[in-house]
This record gives structure tokens, C-alpha cells and sequence, in this order.
């Protein structure tokens, strides 16, 4: 028992020494890269941040969405929309748009959790494709495919921009850490629990008095508002918005960046986002296939590391453990 | 009053092709729990097969047999090879399902381009019929008998013939009807592939009024959903129905309100998702 408790100590101890050396290289990273792999670094974390509110629905609830790039762009183009056509400031659209998301979320997640299983798969994707329908189709306030382009950087307040690449990179750092912390948490407290619960067994939930379906609803709601917090900064960071931001396509990589990494996990599907992010940069440098890699990334993940990178690491330490 | 006429016979063609498209879906899901997302690649890579069958060939009888016979045995090699060893896990379905659907829709691209093709319909279905004042064209009349006919065939295979006993009987307990002596992995593979022949089967006769374009395979993958959602997963008579629906909802959509078309089909999608879960004909 002492032991376990010692070996758990220095074992937190390790996680926190981790962390303070995680922050510390995030820190300097801006001296010490171009601009062209500073944007690289936001994007993972950005993707990181997504992927890891999709993995709060699949790996702790046991509710695959094929559609979480729904929330993702729908707080895209309220940023977008909000700044460019109102001229509102971050610290009014930002709220804004996860407002929006939530109340999106809300009205999707009543829906779809009226299914489960093939059918929650099928409608959270049917769900998607309206909101990618109404980007694409009402171009009159999206832009159509054309998107919403010359978003400007935000500015904190009058003459102090985030227009640079090392101010705007410490605003993301601080909302991704924020939003990580926050995440992290909520997988940790009673709430990530009893979402275990659920994706282990509903109905034993349910007999121990847990009321299942608003707690789905709470999980599909939180993960959305994250993955809409991953969309805007995106948004920001792009200076652009298309509706590609909700297409299938989207949905379908953070769902890949999710189970490559290790679903239920959290940073599993943030090593599963670097992974894919610095993997596209690197083959859109050779070839305009990318479609043709990628698909072909879905299907070895499925036979050779169902379980992700995060599994794969278990059972070889295991198997290291048994000999 | 003509007016009327001729879209309902449009909507109702258009859903005889979501018809041949989602009941190939209903099956492969209804028999083996598996939600195929390569299902909308089957339906292009048929019409583009088709178009390249019809340029070799010049017939339409051979377009629609060759290239549906070997989407069938596209099919049968993915069932086979990538689908079989995950029997009921639905994750790694979801990711092998939709790596096909990037792999072939990006093949397709590089292959015939990102321009639509047009396919010229059979001779014997060129014209227009004239009836009660108004002329229409015979293909997409002969689109509507099609598709009841392979719906009576379909039905007759499920219920009236040996193979559909012991479908019906895997359906309702795989371990039993395995026990019996059933072949069912057999049935696995045989069924997959009358799936993706279905939906092949839609695309090559689909060509003709859609065309053969990039991005249909996405486009009628969702409307399949939207079909079976609204039918029921794994029940024929919901894949017809549904089909029915959506395409005379998508075609009366698009005529009244061209910019907010999907909500036609999706507003009422919902409302039976908030009535009926499981769809109209599903079951639990």
C-alpha cells in the first residue's frame, strides 16, 4: 500500500515536472522558431484542443459524433461574422460565439440523443452537413464557397494588437491552456466519472440513480462549446473562414486524430492532432494526394493500432512489464 | 395541374435511385451492423465505370451489368479483406468505411477529372412520351418501373426464396442461425456485395439525368442516411418509402425554395427522429 502510495507520488511528481517543461519549451518556442513553424505549433495546439473535446464524447461517454466539425465551424463563422460585418471586438465575439455554439449544441444534441449507436453516427453527420448546407448555400451572409475572407487579428484594446506572430501566439497559448486545463479537469471530476460509467454500462448508471440521458446531453453540449473555442481561435488564426471548417471532411480527421492518438485519454487525440497536422504539412510539400494519404492512414490505424498511439505504448510497456 | 405532375414524376424517379441506393445501405447494415460509408464511392465509382463501359461498348444493357458486377466485386474484396475481422466493432468500421470514401473520391478526380460528365441515355428511352397534353421523358419513366421491379425482386429474395430464410434468420440471431449450420459469413460477403451492386446500380442509372460528378458521392451518401433515418435501418419497405419521400421532398424543395433546399428534407427527418426514433418501419 505505502508503495503504491510512493510510486503514485513520484508519479504525479513526474506528470507535474512534465508539465512545468511542456509550458517552459511552449514559452520560448517563439524565439526559437520561423514564422512558418510557430504556425505549425498553433495549429496543433488548436487541433489538439479539438480533438480532444471530440474524445470527452468518444472515449469518456462512448458516443461517436461524425459530425463534431459542426461546432467547430459554427463558431468560426460567428467570430468571422461578428468581426467583419459588426466590427465586434474579440472580447465581445469570442463569448459570443460560444454562446451560439451552445445554444447550437443544444438544439442538435436534443436530437441526436434521441438515437444511439449507427443512428446517433448517421445524424450527427446528417446534422453537420446542414450547417455545412446553409455556409455553402446562403451566400448572401457566408460568402458561399468564396468564405468569409480578411478576418482581422484581434485586438485586446485600442492600439494593442495581436497582429504579430509572438503576441498572437501567447493569446493562443493562454486560451488553449486555459481550455485544456478546464477540460482536463472536468475528465477527472465526478462528472468525467460518471461519464466512464455510462460508456461502460447505461443501464447499471441508471440503476444507481444516475439520470443518463442529462448527462449525455451536459457532455455533448461541453465538448461542442470546446470544439467551438478550437474553431474560432482557428478563425483567427486563418483570417479566414470557408465551409470547409464544417465539411465531412474535418469531421472525419479529428475523429481519425482522436483514435490514432488513444481515445479516452485526452492526450492521446493531442498527440493524434500533431501527428496528422505536421504528417499534411509534410506531404502537401510532395504531392496534391493528400486525400488519397490520409484515406489510406484511416484504414492502417484500424489494423494496426485500433487502440492509438497511447495503447500501443501500454502494451509494449506491459508486455516489457510480463518478461 | 401539369406543373404538378411533372415534378412529382421527377421527385418520384429521383427516389427510385435513392431507393436502389438505400436499400443496398438497409441491407449491409440490417444483416451485418455495419454502417458503410463507402456506400456513396459505390454509387459514383458505378456511374463513372458505366460512362467508360458505354464509351467501350456503346451499349447500356452491358454499362449498367459490367460496371455494377464489379463495384459488386470492389464490394466483395473490402468486405473480404478489411471488414470481415471487425465484425460488430463500430469504430474501426467508421474509420476503414471512410478511408475507402477519401481513396476512391480523390482515384476519381485524379482519374476523370474534377468536371461533370454526361452520359447519353439508352436509344430505346431517347424520346418523350406524350400523354394527356403533356410530354415527358420516357427514361425517367422507365427509372420509376425499374426500380419497382428490383423492389419486387428484392422482396421476393427476402421472402420467398431459401437465401432470404436464412438472412432473415441471421438477422434475428446470428449465433442460432450460425449453430443451424448457416453459412453466415458466406452470407456476409454475398450481401455486401449485393449492396455495393445496388448502389452502382443507381449510379449507372442515375448518369443519364444527373450526370456523373465529383462530390456525389458525399451528396447521395447523406440523402441515403436521410432515406434509412427516415425508414428504418434494415427494412426494405422503409428504404422505398423513405426514398419515395426524399425525393419528392428534395425535388418540391428545390423548385420552391432553391437556397434552403436541405431543410426540406431535413425538417421533416427530424420531426420523425423526435416521433419515431427508429425510424418509421425500424426496429429498436
Amino acid at each position: 500500500m505505502r508503495a503504491a502510495d510512493a510510486n503514485s507520488s513520484v508519479k504525479s511528481r513526474g506528470i507535474a515536472a512534465l508539465f512545468i517543461l511542456t509550458v517552459l519549451v511552449l514559452a520560448v518556442l517563439p524565439d526559437l522558431l520561423s514564422t512558418y513553424y510557430l504556425g505549425l505549433v498553433i495549429e496543433i495546439l488548436i487541433f489538439a484542443l479539438f480533438a480532444m473535446s471530440l474524445d470527452l464524447l468518444i472515449g469518456y461517454t462512448g458516443m461517436a459524433s461524425l459530425g463534431h466539425a459542426a461546432y467547430f465551424g459554427v463558431a468560426a463563422y460567428a467570430v468571422g461574422l461578428l468581426a467583419i460585418k459588426l466590427h465586434w471586438s474579440v472580447w465581445s465575439a469570442l463569448p459570443a460565439a460560444l454562446i451560439i455554439v451552445a445554444a447550437v449544441a443544444t438544439l442538435f444534441g436534443l436530437l441526436a440523443l434521441r438515437t444511439r449507436g449507427s443512428y446517433f453516427l448517421m445524424i450527427t453527420l446528417a446534422l453537420s452537413q446542414v450547417a455545412w448546407g446553409i455556409a455553402f448555400g446562403w451566400r448572401s451572409l457566408t460568402g458561399g464557397d468564396d468564405g468569409l475572407p480578411n478576418l482581422p487579428r484581434p485586438e485586446l484594446a485600442a492600439h494593442w494588437s495581436l497582429a504579430g506572430d509572438r503576441p498572437f501566439y501567447f493569446f493562443i497559448l493562454l486560451l488553449e491552456g486555459a481550455g485544456v486545463l478546464l477540460l482536463t479537469r472536468l475528465a477527472t471530476s465526478p462528472f468525467g466519472f460518471a461519464l466512464r460509467g455510462i460508456r461502460e454500462s447505461e443501464t447499471r448508471m441508471q440503476a444507481l440513480g444516475y439520470d443518463v440521458w442529462r448527462y449525455k446531453f451536459a457532455a455533448f453540449i461541453v465538448a461542442a462549446v470546446f470544439a467551438g473555442l478550437a474553431g474560432a481561435l482557428y478563425a483567427y488564426y486563418n483570417r479566414f473562414v470557408s465551409p470547409d471548417y464544417l465539411g465531412v471532411f474535418r469531421s472525419a480527421e479529428v475523429l481519425l486524430m482522436v483514435i490514432l492518438g488513444g481515445a479516452g485519454t485526452l492526450i492521446g487525440p493531442a498527440i493524434g492532432a500533431a501527428v496528422i497536422v505536421l504528417l499534411e504539412n509534410l506531404v502537401s510539400a510532395y504531392t496534391e494526394r493528400w486525400l488519397i494519404v490520409i484515406g489510406t492512414i484511416y484504414i492502417l490505424v484500424a489494423l494496426f493500432a485500433p487502440n492509438g498511439i497511447i495503447g500501443f505504448i501500454r502494451d509494449f510497456r506491459a508486455r516489457r512489464a510480463k518478461s | 395541374m401539369t406543373f404538378w405532375l411533372i415534378q412529382a414524376l421527377n421527385g418520384i424517379s429521383y427516389g427510385m435511385l435513392l431507393f436502389l441506393l438505400a436499400s443496398g445501405l438497409s441491407l449491409i447494415f440490417g444483416v451485418m451492423k455495419i454502417l458503410n460509408l463507402t456506400h456513396g464511392s459505390f454509387y459514383l465509382l458505378g456511374g463513372y465505370f458505366g460512362l467508360v463501359v458505354l464509351q467501350e461498348t456503346g451499349s447500356f444493357i452491358l454499362a449498367v451489368l459490367g460496371a455494377s458486377l464489379a463495384i459488386a466485386l470492389i464490394g466483395i474484396v473490402i468486405e473480404r479483406f478489411f471488414l470481415r475481422r471487425f465484425h460488430l466493432q463500430q469504430l474501426p468500421q467508421v474509420l476503414v468505411t471512410f478511408g475507402f470514401l477519401f481513396i476512391f473520391s480523390d482515384i476519381a478526380t485524379v482519374i476523370w477529372g474534377a468536371n461533370p460528365q454526361t452520359m447519353p441515355r439508352p436509344e430505346l428511352f431517347a424520346g418523350s412520351l406524350q400523354f394527356a397534353g403533356f410530354y415527358y421523358p420516357t427514361y425517367r419513366l422507365f427509372i420509376i418501373g425499374f426500380g419497382l421491379c428490383v423492389a419486387a425482386f428484392l422482396w421476393w429474395l427476402q421472402d420467398g426464396t431459401r437465401v432470404g430464410a436464412m438472412l432473415r434468420a441471421s438477422v434475428d440471431n446470428e449465433e442460432i442461425a450460425r449453430a443451424l449450420g448457416i453459412n453466415v459469413s458466406l452470407l456476409f460477403t454475398l450481401v455486401f456485395g449485393l449492396g455495393a451492386f445496388l448502389a452502382a446500380l443507381g449510379g449507372v442509372m442515375g448518369g443519364p439525368i444527373l450526370g456523373v460528378y465529383p462530390g456525389a458521392d458525399f451528396e447521395v451518401l447523406l440523402l441515403g442516411f436521410v432515406v434509412v433515418i427516415i425508414g428504418g435501418l434494415g427494412s426494405l419497405k422503409g428504404a422505398l418509402f423513405g426514398g419515395l419521400v426524399v425525393g419528392l421532398l428534395d425535388n418540391f424543395g428545390k423548385v420552391f425554395f432553391p437556397e434552403l433546399a436541405l431543410f426540406t428534407i431535413f425538417a421533416p427527418m427530424a420531426l420523425i427522429l423526435a416521433i419515431r426514433p427508429a425510424g418509421l418501419f425500424g426496429r429498436e
